[in-house]
């Protein structure tokens, strides 16, 4: 977008600054004013490696419509100083008549920054905010980017009083004026990236992340027992239950290792409180014992993995989509479970909800694949809709004689007694066992035994719920997704459908068992397939290849982290694909 | 309680024990059994979880609820399942290979939480279930195929082990001395916070030496004591085969602040608003 072009349906900001600055705290307040003023959009954090005072960067889209990715160009950078910027600045390309804002005295521009095809002005910054008693350039920089994008500055006030109230009616002043100062300088810059107005408002915006919004969905659920082990970047889950918890009756523990974390929520839910842990890649490898064990035992449990880049330690602060294979096949033995992935940051709440209601029905584990993309982004979005599943075990009723803890079902599903009932006990048991439970090695137990949790998982209705179809559904061209690519599929469907070219979108949530059923029919007209996924050895591709034919051209975009598959990338790949 | 009469065979279940004749775990099932018996809670009330070992088949033979898991994390489960019904009386099983080897973190900080349950090691100094490897605890001289001529590595010593990580509760018991071992796991049970009983189990296969130790054991000489130090030092100092409560302490035991408020989310949801 060009300086002074009015109306954009989006703006993009960078705000960076070595970590003490409150380059991040900039960029959050912004995006809830925007949220107040009902515009849509998103914050994401680029934090260099080392831990404080390193680098930071808020990364902000705003727009007028949902928006679940960011930018790959950005309207308007400001620099509060320039230090360690080399080592980030490629991450946040100013867009060609973009505007960089940076202050002299933190030095000249880094040569990344001159190259790029777009204005700097100088802007003191630092000066500014020694200028105003107590003021902080942080807030500076609010006032410049609200001049700039035109968000309306009573909304960011409010947001600033509900922030600096608890820090006194003089922390608050000092912030407006700050922000005054700010927006004066920026009235000078003679550049404007106008914001339109916000679509019509039906219903307030919630301000939440996707790991947020997994422990709000699994509480939703009925969550109220969690066992933590510390990951990124998975850790926001287990530190947003915590608290959460607490509040309504719950409890969550620490544990040593993330052996015992999942021991701990097989313990917890044996007692019969709908239980789940969070982790990402590593912890994960260490839980598959056990997560085979309440396959076995038939314990509900739901675990978060918050995919990052792998294999090994990786990079732990970006997104992958590499997890598929072991949450799904990393099992020894033939375990089945149930495995499903949000789609969207506000998915995280459905989901999140939807793995708990499948893991107490069935009684097995569920395995949920978020990722860094969506855990760590904060996103403006419709205050979600309550949703409601009749979520219950399947109870044992005390008068039945000659209690059966495994016993043979038309669903697969055993009545499970909960320790305090009488002539309800059992031993949960990971050996093959009878009806009963008893350890046993017949070939009679493991074959009956083996049918029921096969058939209890495979039979289930997940419904419509497997994933989503969106676009020209008369189209013969489909990108094919799972998780968290949907938003930037969602985005590429719409750049299409402004040029004119039909394509329509399949994306699941149902991981496994794999809805053959559900993908076969909704890619019936499908000539061409686009698989779209961030894994370098195109997991998600292999996995549908191994459970339906693909009558149809295949392609697919796949990659490995941490630079995401965007919307424009797809885009053009189905536009080449299309003029072939 | 005008509690119900509860006998030790209303804690036995009627699965008939793999274990080889003459194993020191038939004695510890019996003793735990009549523990619960003068305990006299129902055994609907009692969980009793274990790992993988011949030891940890101790679940499936009592009347009560159990939980037969993976190798090693039997304390981990216990400790969630604690957490989360407060209401129960948990006993955690394990083998000295499943407690000290594979689950020796485990064992570090089920001293250090001091969630309130008891901890039974059925201490043989070997692995028996996988057929006479040495354990943690076996002598560094002992010959077996794994390591022949000995590890050469001197045991671990889990009680004192137990007290540096601040286990709430410290005994050694013999198999064989039933009536001793009843009345410490009944203790154990009772006293608030984490309960380590390591019970020297012999296992006669692998180790038929061992059919020794009821000539070898004897009681400790001094009387238990609330002071980690002394206790300390006495574990360090004896030969190994002392009996009898060591050490009963005071520590707090884990809080889970487990509340009676309700499951309403509104503020919770409230929060995200903007
Ligand atoms: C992860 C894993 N590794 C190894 C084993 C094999 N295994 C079964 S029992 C056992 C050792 C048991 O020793 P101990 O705990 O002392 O019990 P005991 O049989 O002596 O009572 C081992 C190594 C296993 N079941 N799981
Ligand atoms: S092998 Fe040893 S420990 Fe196992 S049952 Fe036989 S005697 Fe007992
Ligand atoms: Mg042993």
């Amino acid at each position: 977008m060009d300086a002074l072009s009015p109306q954009a349906k989006n703006v993009s900001f960078a705000v960076v600054g070595t970590g003490g600055a409150g380059a991040i705290t900039a960029g959050s307040i912004l995006l809830e004013a925007a949220g107040k003023s009902g515009w849509y959009g998103l914050l994401t954090r680029s934090v260099g490696p080392q831990i404080r005072g390193g680098e930071a960067a808020a990364l902000v889209r705003l727009s007028t419509k949902p928006a679940a990715c960011m930018s790959k160009e950005f309207d308007i950078l400001v620099a509060i100083d320039w230090k360690n910027a080399d080592r980030f600045i490629n991450a946040m390309p100013v867009a060609a008549g973009g505007l960089i804002v940076c202050d002299p005295a933190a030095g000249d521009p880094p040569q990344a920054a001159l190259d790029m095809d777009c204005t700097i002005v100088q802007c003191p910054i630092g000066e500014l905010a020694k200028s105003i008693p107590g003021g902080r350039e942080n807030m500076i920089s609010i006032g410049l980017v609200a001049q700039l994008a035109g968000l309306p500055v009573d909304n960011i006030m409010k947001v600033v009083q509900s922030k600096l109230g608890s820090k006194g009616e003089q922390a608050v002043e000092t912030g407006r004026a700050c922000i005054a100062a700010g927006m004066t300088a920026a009235s000078g810059f003679n550049h404007a990236y106008t914001l339109a107005p916000p679509i019509e408002q039906d219903g307030s915006r919630w301000l939440i992340t996707g790991n947020e919004a997994v422990g709000l969905g699994a509480l939703r659920g009925g969550v109220r027992f969690a066992a933590a082990y510390p990951i990124t970047p998975a850790t926001e889950v287990l530190e947003y239950l915590s608290p959460a918890l607490a509040s309504i009756g719950g409890s969550l523990v620490q544990a040593e290792d993330e052996l015992a974390s999942i021991n701990m929520i097989i313990g917890a839910s044996f007692g019969g409180l709908p239980s789940i842990t969070a982790t990402s890649g590593p912890g994960l490898s260490l839980m598959m014992e056990s997560l085979g064990l309440a396959a076995a035992s038939e314990t509900p449990i739901v675990v978060v993995d918050v995919m990052r880049v792998g294999p090994s330690t990786g990079i732990a602060t970006k997104s992958e989509q590499s997890d598929l294979n072991i949450a799904v096949y990393g099992f020894h033995g033939d375990a089945d479970h149930v495995v499903v992935a949000p789609l969207s940051v506000a998915d995280c709440l459905f989901t999140g909800q939807w793995a708990v209601h499948i893991a107490e029905t069935l009684q097995t584990p569920v395995i949920l694949l978020s990722d860094q993309s969506l855990g760590q982004a904060r996103l403006l979005i419709d205050k979600p809709a309550d949703v409601t599943f009749l979520t219950q075990r399947k109870t044992f009723i005390a008068e039945d004689e000659d209690y059966k803890r495994y016993a043979l079902t038309a669903d697969g599903v055993s009545p499970m007694s909960l320790p305090g009932q009488p002539g309800g006990q059992y031993t949960a048991d990971g050996l093959t066992h009878t009806e009963k439970g008893t350890p046993s090695s017949t070939r009679r137990d493991q074959r009956e035994q083996m049918n029921k949790r096969h058939d209890k998982i495979n039979n289930f209705d997940y419904g419509a719920h497997w994933g989503v179809c969106e676009g020209d559904a008369a189209s013969d061209t489909v990108i094919l997704t799972w998780g968290s690519l949907t938003g930037a599929a969602r985005e590429t469907l719409d750049t299409l459908a402004d040029e004119g070219i039909p394509a329509r979108l399949v994306s699941l949530r149902q991981i496994s068992p794999f809805p053959e059923e559900a993908l076969t029919k909704a890619l019936t007209g499908a000539r061409r397939v686009l698989f779209v996924e961030q894994s370098h050895s195109g997991q998600f591709y292999r996995h549908v290849r191994a459970h339906i034919d693909l009558p149809f051209e295949t392609r697919s975009l796949n990659r490995e982290g941490p630079y995401l598959i965007g919307p424009d990338e797809i885009a053009s790949q189905i536009r080449d694909w299309k003029n072939q | 309680m005008n509690a119900p009469s509860f006998k030790a065979s209303s804690y036995k279940s009627d699965i008939t024990p793999i274990w080889c004749p003459g194993c020191g775990d038939f004695h510890v099932l019996m003793s735990i059994t009549k523990a619960l018996a003068k305990l006299g809670r129902p055994p609907e009330d009692i969980a009793v979880i274990s790992g993988i070992g011949c030891s940890s088949r101790i679940p499936a033979y009592t009347n009560c609820y159990g939980f037969h898991g993976v190798h090693g994390r039997s304390l981990a489960v216990a400790a969630g399942l604690k957490v989360a019904r407060p209401d129960l009386t948990v006993m955690a099983m394990s083998g000295d290979g499943d407690g000290f080897s594979i689950g020796g973190n485990h064992f570090l900080h089920a001293c250090r939480r001091n969630i309130d349950m008891t901890y039974v090691v059925m201490d043989n100094r070997v692995y028996g279930m996988t057929k006479g490897q040495p354990s943690p605890t076996t002598e560094p001289d002992w010959d077996s195929a794994l390591s022949p001529g000995g590890t050469g590595l001197s045991p671990f010593h889990p009680l004192v082990i137990a007290l540096a990580s601040g286990a709430n509760f410290v005994a050694r018991e013999f198999s064989g001395n039933i009536k001793a071992c009843t009345e410490t796991i009944f203790e154990a049970i009772k006293h608030p916070g984490f309960s380590f009983v390591e019970i020297l189990s012999p296992c006669v296969t692998f180790r038929p030496d061992e059919k020794e130790w009821k000539n070898q054991v004897h009681e400790a000489s001094v009387s238990e004591t609330d002071d980690p130090a002394r206790a300390a030092r006495r574990i360090m100092t004896d030969d190994g085969m002392n009996t009898g409560i060591l050490y009963r302490g005071r520590r707090k035991p884990y809080f889970a602040s487990v509340s009676d408020r309700t499951g309403d989310l509104t503020t919770l949801e409230q929060a995200f608003e903007v």
